[in-house]
């Protein structure tokens, strides 16, 4: 643990704040956009160059522009009269807190499961790549396929219906 | 290989720059001066090499429209950049009163600290590139794609409907275009077997006879760089693909509000998007730093990357001045319906390409297979479509 931690984390929960508290949707979008560059730095951090730059290749690169284009599309860019906090706040709060304790103690657990290492493993993309297509391809196809159905439904869902002939 | 040691000191001449510069601190600060130094060399070269550009093109544009383009400044207009920019930093800067100041103010910022960034992976010669990155490839394409955002924080913070009509232009654009850029390098990762840029030169600096094993003298990498050059031209939105900022339709595009050092900042990140995607394009198909013949070898390893891209922006250029603008839909239909498809069937060819093994089939398989599949697409199919206007699902 050292400053450059302490920093990153910083900008990441400063992110995921704002993005939470800001009043303007885009403004919002943008700070999400924040936090997950500082998680990508805290990939880095970690020596998971693959990680990392997957994380800001496709959340910065493609969620961030998709969260923008669909507050854009569905015109939620004004700001709302009645204030920007829900009335259920505290029921939203509770369900954080729980997935926050589920995964702090999984976190832990695993600390305890795994003997600490003394050297940091030097895991290359080749590697990644090679357990991505040998032990690990049925995940990787059945991802994929899942992905392609989501495709596929999301175009027809979007299509224009052509008008029937009365 | 040099042979002889004037022109190894003359391929090496910045290193040992470098390391002469350093030598007279102490020990413990070299290092880190040394990245400095390079940092320092790479933000001073490439906007040099922008302003030079800047009148080269306006001269090749001048010279293909019939005229003289600027010669007023300097000798033949030399001196017109340095005019440009002082005329761009005493400008006065304004900001719209409705315009969002904060996101209107880091756009412009966070475009031109992106497209730096893209060079650190870049080898500019032999031993020089600022960091060698195992996944050096996947940090150029994350660096290109956090451009997008700042684009769109343009176009949107201004409040202007031109802006925003602009950025979204743009943003579709990219992201159609990139997928293309992604898929058409992924051919030359296949073969390579490595995402360090470095390593895919290496890959292809070697000689049979005087030839090179450029990897845009086999069949899949003709096809995957002729993708690669139509895709990073939309992505770098020059035309023809230069619809985000049609001057004729939305004024200027995403930056339609800007003006003085921060539209400054936008021009110069246009052309070092260019300069840095020339400089991936020449790494991963026209072998980086490599000798076009093996008799050249003695010519330093640098002059070859960058007259590499030199050329490959005087294609820009040439382009530009040659040919009328896409309209929207005919950009998409080619990213999606032609471009996409034909990218992905590069990428089973070349996976064919590497398990057929050596000899002349693989070259008569390959080719019979991407020349037919072109012809299929892009001229039997492209026969049933219809080329009339535009008939607009809304306006009717």
């Amino acid at each position: 643990m050292n400053v450059v931690f302490y920093l990153l984390a910083a900008i990441t929960i400063g992110g995921g704040l704002a993005a939470v508290l800001l009043k303007h949707l885009v403004h919002c979008a943008l700070a999400t956009t924040v936090a997950f560059a500082g998680l990508a730095l805290l990939f880095l951090q970690l020596d998971a160059q693959f990680a990392g730059f997957a994380q800001i290749l496709v959340y910065i690169g493609a969620v961030a522009i998709l969260i923008v284009f669909a507050i854009l599309l569905t015109r939620g860019s004004e700001l709302p009269k009645d204030g920007v906090f829900s009335r259920s706040w505290f029921v939203g709060l509770v369900i954080a807190a729980g997935v926050f304790a589920v995964l702090a103690w999984a976190v832990l657990q695993s600390v305890r499961a795994v003997p600490q290492q003394t050297a940091a493993p030097a895991v290359t993309v080749r590697d990644i790549g090679n357990a991505l297509v040998g032990r690990y391809v049925l995940p990787l196809e059945i991802v994929g396929l899942l992905l392609t159905a989501a495709t596929i439904g999301a175009v027809i869902v979007a299509m224009h219906e052509k008008e029937r002939p009365r | 290989m040099a042979t002889s040691p004037l022109f190894t000191d003359l391929d090496q001449i910045f290193i040992i720059l470098r390391n002469w510069l350093v030598g007279f601190l102490p020990a413990a600060l070299r290092p880190a001066t040394g990245i400095v130094l390079e940092v320092i060399a790479i933000v001073c070269v490439f906007p040099g090499l922008f302003a030079l550009t800047t009148v080269f093109e306006r001269k090749g544009l001048g010279r293909i429209q019939n005229r003289l383009g600027p010669n007023r400044v300097g000798p033949y207009g030399l001196f017109q950049p340095i005019a440009d920019g002082i005329k761009a930093i005493i400008k006065e800067d304004i900001v719209p009163f409705s315009a969002n100041a904060v996101v209107h103010f880091l756009a412009p910022l966070s475009l031109v600290v992106a497209v730096f960034m893209e060079f650190a992976v870049l080898p500019m010669g032999r031993n020089m590139v600022l960091v060698d990155l195992d996944a050096g490839l996947l940090f150029f394409f994350s660096m290109s794609v956090s451009t997008e955002l700042s684009v769109f924080m343009a176009g949107w913070s201004s409040r202007n409907k031109y802006s925003l009509l602009g950025a979204m232009r743009a943003v579709a654009q990219m992201i159609s275009y990139e997928v293309v850029l992604l898929l058409s390098s992924v051919s030359v990762v296949m073969i390579a077997g490595s995402l360090s840029l470095p390593k895919i030169v290496d890959a292809q600096n070697s000689y049979t006879g005087i030839f090179p094993h450029w990897y845009i003298f086999t069949p899949w990498g003709l096809a995957g760089f002729v993708m690669y050059a139509i895709a990073a031209t939309a992505e770098t939105n020059r035309s023809p693909f230069d619809l985000p900022e049609g001057e004729s339709e939305l004024v200027a595009g995403y930056h339609t509000e800007y003006s003085g050092f921060k539209f400054a900042l936008f021009f110069l990140g246009e052309y070092l998007a260019m300069f840095s995607i020339s400089g991936l394009g020449t790494t991963l198909f026209l072998g980086g730093w490599s000798a076009p013949f093996s008799f050249l070898t003695f010519v330093p390893s640098w002059i070859w990357f960058f007259s590499k891209v030199m050329m490959s922006i005087f294609v820009f250029i040439w382009m530009r001045g040659t040919l009328p603008r896409l309209r929207q839909d005919q950009l998409m239909n080619f990213a999606w319906k032609f471009c996409l498809p034909y990218t992905l069937l590069n990428l089973i060819v070349t996976a064919l390409w590497h398990f057929m093994g050596e000899g002349w089939m693989r070259w008569v398989v390959c080719t019979a297979i991407l020349v037919a599949v072109y012809v299929f697409m892009g001229r039997v199919e492209m026969r049933s479509e219809h080329f009339g206007p535009r008939r607009y699902r809304y306006a009717e």
